[in-house]
């Protein structure tokens, strides 16, 4: 019946206020190059887009990996040797990425969903430590050099790369695209299943889903999306290194994706605005960074469990 | 001395010794993680860095009051470990009643602090802490020489983990532990705090952690990262292990310290990692953990 009333907005959309934020967040994205460094909201479009995927996870299966660096940083890798090594133009780079990323979170997702809860953190913490330990030894990664000097190359041929202007264009165009993505697959029959799952496992295994396959699926695409936004990093930066295949990094994103609000859909992308700010702020300052983020840890999880995004859509009481 | 498959007895055994005393600390760090785990269904991010504290509160103690490693011993685990019991009244027992991945933030962003803090005081390089001078030197045993500090580090640390396994499952505490595991409503209808038995059950994992900082200090520098790239080791033995067993948690932490100090011997490339690759073919063999119950 609200079909006939609202068609547009509830053909793409679940609900308006989501779709005016949507609307709202793509103004605010086209003008901000005028007021802020093309690199540092590259950057955060990046990590936005990096903390959506690890929502994908957390905020609709209920999963929490603590080792997604090792998406995001292998897809950077890979790309990064890619674009530099063999020549690649950057759309097949960045593909290269996240083939990668897709492959990895195959393997590591089908080895953590075998145990639950904290067993899970603690695996994709481990093999994710693994992959860190790789990438120190293995040659193509020039361990603590990193991947220098990577070529942005022609988009398709023809749109250069090195020009900010159309980098930043090429970035915000992966970004939305990938998060229109991610809500058409949470609000899917597939991503209802995986909301069910989370809020109760077993009785969706005793409907007769195969809750397993469901929740490696949801993994592999966490992982997939993760390795979009490491590879597309790699360019920005033309560099990949240890730092995004450390687990600082995996610690990094869900702080983002906790500050902005677990399983809020805009969430994680004020979340990694709001981080990225805060250590632009605090480049000067060393080590203080990391205590700066551990105490907004222990806010959050004290006393500010739903996230900025979270806490805005209870107080407006809309869906966010 | 002589030699084996090619490589000499001083080589193989050092190695073996080497990989005992890593496997001493990841029995001890195993062991407070389950047994933390077991009360507060919490598992303690911060525990790597309380084995930092430890070794810090050790160095501390000798650098600015002359207090030796004797002392240190018994003094940084009861100082930590009442630091342990502050974190627990003060933040962890909000959490109990919610989705335990809040535990494992919250205990991440502690240990963010305190790893950030003392990496801004003492950068990252070690600081030296000398052995006691009781137990310098060393004996040859013919095949290898043995270092006494190394020695000493092994034979306590299993005395440590057999007295604990001794206590929370021979004796009438250990008993009251366990009952509050399985079932904490039905024991505080007996009139038994529970909260405090919580509270103190933190403490001492902690403490375990500090004593084995304190252990570490004369073996390895003491420096502010000691602590992080170990948990996520111990993290890999509890998973290997499964946290369901006492004698579990020390078995796999010794066993896997020598596999790992073999590996070095045998195929050093794979030394950082093998621990990781067990890890893997557990969970595909027996997902519930060598020790572990199916959940």
């Amino acid at each position: 019946m609200q079909r006939a009333t609202e068609p547009s907005v509830a053909h793409t959309w679940r609900s308006q206020s989501e779709a005016v934020a949507f609307f709202l967040m793509v103004c605010a994205l086209i003008v901000a190059p005028m007021f802020a460094y093309p690199v540092f909201l590259m950057k955060a479009l990046c990590f936005a887009l990096f903390a959506c995927a690890f929502n994908l996870l957390i905020g609709y299966v209920g999963l929490l990996s603590f080792g997604h660096a090792l998406f995001f940083g292998w897809a950077s890798y890979v790309c990064a040797h890619a674009a530099k090594v063999w020549g690649f133009p950057p759309e097949l780079a960045i593909a290269c990425g996240t083939v990668a990323a897709a492959g990895l979170g195959t393997i590591v997702g089908a080895l953590a969903i075998r145990r639950q809860g904290i067993y899970f953190a603690m695996i994709t913490l481990a093999l994710a430590q693994m992959m860190y330990f790789f990438a120190i030894q293995a040659p193509f990664t020039h361990g603590e050099d990193g991947i220098q000097a990577v070529p942005r190359g022609k988009l398709f041929g023809f749109i250069d790369l090195a020009d900010q202007t159309n980098m930043y264009v090429t970035v915000l165009v992966i970004f939305l695209g990938c998060f229109l993505l991610i809500y058409r697959i949470i609000n899917s029959p597939f991503g209802e299943v995986l909301k069910a799952i989370r809020e109760n496992e077993a009785r969706a295994i005793s409907l007769g889903y195969k809750t397993e396959r469901f929740k490696l699926l949801a993994f592999v695409l966490s992982a997939t999306f993760a390795g979009v936004a490491g590879a597309t990093k790699a360019l920005v930066f033309q560099l990949a290194s240890l730092t995004d295949v450390d687990w600082p990094m995996s610690g990094e994103v869900i702080l983002m994706t906790l500050v902005g609000g677990l399983g809020t859909l805009f969430g994680p992308v004020v979340g990694a605005f709001f981080i990225v700010t805060l250590e632009n702020f605090l480049t000067t300052m060393g080590q203080w960074v990391f205590v700066v983020q551990g105490m907004i840890f222990v806010v959050c999880v004290l006393l500010f469990r739903r996230g900025i995004i979270g806490e805005l859509a209870q107080v407006l009481r809309i869906k966010l | 001395m002589f030699e084996l498959f090619g490589i000499s007895s001083q080589a193989l055994f050092g190695q073996l010794l080497i990989g005992l005393i890593n496997g001493s600390f990841y029995a001890l760090l195993s062991l407070g993680l389950a047994v933390i785990f077991g009360m507060l269904n919490i598992i303690n991010f911060t525990h790597g860095a309380q084995y930092m504290l430890g070794a810090f509160t050790a160095f501390f103690l000798l650098q600015y009051a002359g207090i030796g490693y004797w002392w240190a011993i018994v003094i940084a685990p009861l100082a930590v470990g009442i630091t342990g019991i502050i974190i627990e009244r003060l933040f962890l027992q909000w959490l109990y009643k919610l989705d335990h991945l809040y535990g494992l933030l919250l205990t991440f962003g502690l240990a963010l602090i305190f790893e950030g803090t003392f990496r801004n005081f003492f950068g990252s390089s070690g600081l030296p802490y000398s052995v006691p001078p009781e137990l310098q030197g060393g004996r040859n045993l013919g095949f290898m020489f043995l270092p006494n500090y190394r020695a000493w580090v092994v034979v306590f640390s299993l005395a440590v983990c057999l007295t604990t396994w001794f206590v929370i499952e021979r004796t009438k505490l250990g008993s009251y532990l366990r009952a509050a595991t399985e079932n904490p409503t039905l024991v505080r209808a007996f009139g038994i705090n529970v909260p405090r038995m919580i509270t103190l059950t933190y403490g001492f994992g902690v403490a375990l952690a500090a004593l084995a900082g304190v252990m570490a200090a004369p073996i390895y520098n003491v420096s502010p990262q000691m602590g992080a790239n170990l948990i996520i080791v111990v993290f890999a033995v509890v998973v290997i292990g499964g946290m369901g067993s006492i004698m579990g948690a020390i078995v796999t932490g010794f066993g896997l310290g020598i596999i790992e100090g073999l590996t070095k011997v045998f195929f050093p490339e794979a030394s950082n990692t093998v621990i990781f690759i067990i890890m893997a073919i557990v969970l595909l063999i027996r997902p519930a953990g060598l020790f572990g119950r199916a959940t």
